[in-house]
């Protein structure tokens, strides 16, 4: 016989779970009176639970087959997971929250720290679930875990109550499948469509593939590379696809859309034959929907979900299935072709519309310094971006060769989730160089986790591009908004040399290109935390860049 | 150009399935004319019918996003089929005794039933589609509604076949065999329905 809250924590080590980030509190303490019982669980202690719940966010992404796990306590503990589940629903992250609960009896009574932690988070995660009865701890918690990472993947939440952590039961952890009639496995591909869109590849004259993270979250890299090779295809990509396609290869586009590369729109207006794979097309990609992809006259669109297909555009043929499946029976269909006069034009929109950048200033640009990072480990690190400008100078000056080695939060777009979440992906990673990179005000949103980065030297090397300001914000109003630039300077920023000394963790600071390297040198030989202050060129933009409102080809280019 | 769409779904019969429904459709941007809810003869499994006010596009997107809850077993867009879709009303009408005649007629004629009989007035329950519901009560209102409380629809498709057969859904393995396989890259064999 076990208690609620051990069957809890022999259910995690059943699922794999080798480490769980969390804060404790009134309503989860019996799982945490029990958990230096199971020195298989590595629990790392979070400042905030959204810290803990990116970090959880940062481990799954990052590692093959993994769930993150967080645990929070009632009320204001659980409602601090709600931006980080957020974030991971968009992404498609699987990620499993456990959050302590109000006595079952005492629910419904406004009790101390209650909150209805179901209602608050139905909308962004996949599915929740409420402990009701000590016996279906384990059946909830196997089932939980087989939807978060089955499917298209998601977060999901097990609302706990503290009675029944401490209700005794016999523990027997379900054998077997997980079987649910109202979750069906994805279907499979359809061949008829496949055979569709193999003959679609044969008679295009411009064709483009477009790939999402649905890519990535399938490993369906070299399949989507066979295709590319096996048919002369160009690739593009989102910002969450990223890695999906080498950056190096003749047939690699760039990102695509609202600041995608100039050749990558290009093309894909030009298109006839457009393949989206995995992917949900959202605005950022579209721009303006009526701009997008024009030309074509044949879309197809191939996603596991299929609430997906049709949703912003509309495709002409669309497959249903998981993108491994799906490409690899594609490419036992696609017949090989050469093709020139495409390619051709598409090396010269490269040579015309290179993503490119300029330094008026003669100050410190943030491409150097991303520069300078990828001369050092090439493609052998992960690169975690925050959001705003940083987020999209790291997706587009880091040669991305390799899958998995660039993450940010591209669906919720969360400002302070790269610093805890890289947290989450160098403990799944332990042999990697990770960089967490981004801005003085994604950092300060989190920045309590430093404590906890020392406290487990966590080998991160954060690189913050400091540009005393909300670039993003800032570079909008100047050229969108009238120029009224409103609550954007961030000049009142804390001396991050100091504010790292005050946490025990190794920081250093420059304004200048020539330093660049040498600090760099010394933070990746540091076996440890390091947080890296570069002050960059306060007026530095994002570019390409399509004005708001406007379409795909009104990309503005640096100049 | 919005239309209403009738939707029949098969929901489990588990607790908040009402509000991830409910809280799923309004987070989309749609609106609902009339939702109800009930068991089926299988009580593991409740049945939902919903009246969505929408796009043609955004029946469709309606309907899948509707199939991603876990707890929705299947959807069944059944506008424009040959429904029997009914809604139940019962009105308070004012009714002293001699002047019940003329209301009684009426009732017979839309094949109601008084369910309750007080010394000034009567309840009166009627059933049918939507539009005959709506033509009652406009006949009633001259005569005093004192009160009125009206269903949302439900419905089933004519004919032999049921719609759904839950064999359908047999639910197949993703057995954990077949999932660490599909991680390392060969795909489990699964058909899904749906």
């Amino acid at each position: 016989m076990l208690t609620g809250a051990q069957i809890a924590l022999e259910s995690l080590i059943r699922e794999g779970v080798d480490t769980i980030f969390g804060y404790p509190g009134g309503a989860n303490l019996w799982l945490y009176r029990h958990l230096p019982d199971y020195p298989k669980l590595h629990h790392v202690l979070v400042r905030h639970e959204q810290g803990g719940a990116h970090a959880a966010d940062g481990y799954a992404r990052s590692k093959r087959g993994a769930v993150g796990v967080v645990f929070a306590t009632s009320g204001p503990g659980a409602l601090n997971l709600v931006t980080g589940l957020a974030t991971a629903y968009m992404d498609s992250v699987p990620v499993v929250a456990i959050t302590g609960q109000v006595p079952s009896t005492a629910i419904g009574t406004d009790s101390f720290q209650e909150s209805d932690v179901i209602g608050s988070t139905m909308s962004v995660v996949k599915h929740s679930y409420l402990i009701t009865r000590v016996e279906d701890i384990a059946p909830t918690i196997k089932e939980a875990f087989h939807i978060a990472r089955t499917g298209r993947p998601g977060p999901v939440l097990i609302d706990f109550p503290k009675d029944l952590q401490a209700a005794v039961t016999a523990f027997n952890y379900p054998e077997g499948p997980v079987r649910r009639r109202s979750y069906p496995a994805p279907p499979r591909p359809d061949p008829a469509k496949l055979r569709q869109i193999a003959e679609l590849i044969k008679g295009a004259k411009r064709p483009v593939i477009l790939a999402g993270r649905g890519v990535l979250i399938a490993r369906a890299e070299e399949e989507l590379a066979e295709l590319a090779h096996q048919a002369h295809i160009p690739v593009g990509w989102t910002l969450l696809g990223t890695g999906a396609f080498p950056v190096t290869d003749p047939m690699a586009l760039q990102m695509v859309g609202f600041m995608g590369a100039g050749y990558t729109n290009k093309a894909v207006c030009d298109a006839d034959v457009l393949i989206m794979i995995g992917m949900r097309c959202d605005d950022r990609v579209t721009t303006r929907l009526d701009s997008f992809a024009p030309r074509v006259e044949h879309l197809v669109h191939i996603d596991i979900d299929p609430a997906e297909i049709g949703k912003n555009v509309i495709p002409h043929v669309s497959v249903v299935a998981d993108a491994k499946v799906a490409l690899r029976e594609l490419n036992l269909l696609v017949e090989p072709k050469r093709e020139h006069q495409w390619l051709t034009q598409i090396d010269q929109w490269k040579e015309e519309h290179p993503v490119r950048f300029t330094n008026h200033s003669g100050l410190l640009q943030p491409q150097e310094v991303l520069e300078a990072m990828y001369a050092r480990c090439e493609d052998e690190a992960i690169v975690l971006a925050d959001v705003g400008q940083n987020q999209i100078w790291a997706a587009l000056w880091f040669n991305y060769g390799k899958p998995g080695l660039f993450l940010n939060s591209g669906g919720t777009g969360t400002m302070g989730y790269a610093f805890p979440a890289s947290m989450g992906v160098k403990l799944a990673n332990p042999h990697k160089t990770v960089f967490c990179v981004t801005g003085e005000g994604g950092f300060v949103m989190n920045m309590q986790e430093m404590a906890t980065m020392v406290e487990n030297n966590i080998d991160v090397n954060v690189i913050i591009l400091n540009n005393s300001s909300l670039g993003m914000v800032r570079q909008f109003q100047d050229d969108f908004y009238d120029g009224v630039r409103s609550a954007v300077d961030l000049t009142f920023t804390p001396d991050f040399v100091k504010l790292g000394d005050a946490f025990g963790m190794k920081a250093m600071s420059t304004d200048r290109l020539e330093d660049v390297g040498r600090l760099l040198d010394e933070a990746m030989a540091h076996k440890g935390p390091v947080l890296l202050n570069f002050n960059i060129d306060p007026n530095a933009n994002v570019y390409p860049i399509v004005p708001l409102g406007k379409g795909m080809l009104d990309f503005v280019e640096a100049s | 150009m919005t239309q209403s769409r009738l939707l029949s779904v098969l929901v489990d019969n588990k607790p908040g399935v009402l509000q991830r429904v409910a809280s799923m459709i309004r987070r989309r941007g749609f609106n609902i004319d009339s939702l109800s809810v009930g068991p089926t003869d299988d009580d593991t499994i409740s049945r939902m019918t919903i009246t969505v006010h929408v796009g043609r596009q955004q029946a469709e997107q309606a309907t899948k996003q509707l199939a991603k809850l876990i707890d929705v077993i299947t959807i069944d867009d059944i506008t424009g089929l040959r429904n029997v879709a009914h809604e139940l009303v019962l009105v308070r009408m004012h009714a002293p005794p001699g002047e019940r005649t003329e209301l009684l007629n009426l009732v017979d004629i839309f094949r109601g039933r008084i369910v309750d009989v007080a010394p000034s007035s009567v309840i009166i329950e009627v059933t049918g589609s939507a539009e005959k519901i709506d033509n009652f009560i406009e006949l009633m209102r001259p005569y005093g509604i004192k009160e009125l409380a009206r269903s949302g629809v439900v419905a089933l498709v004519r004919g032999d076949q049921a719609r759904i057969r839950l064999m359908d859904f047999a639910i197949d393995g993703d057995e954990p065999q077949a999932e660490l396989s599909r991680l390392q890259g060969v795909a489990a064999d699964t058909t899904g329905t749906v």
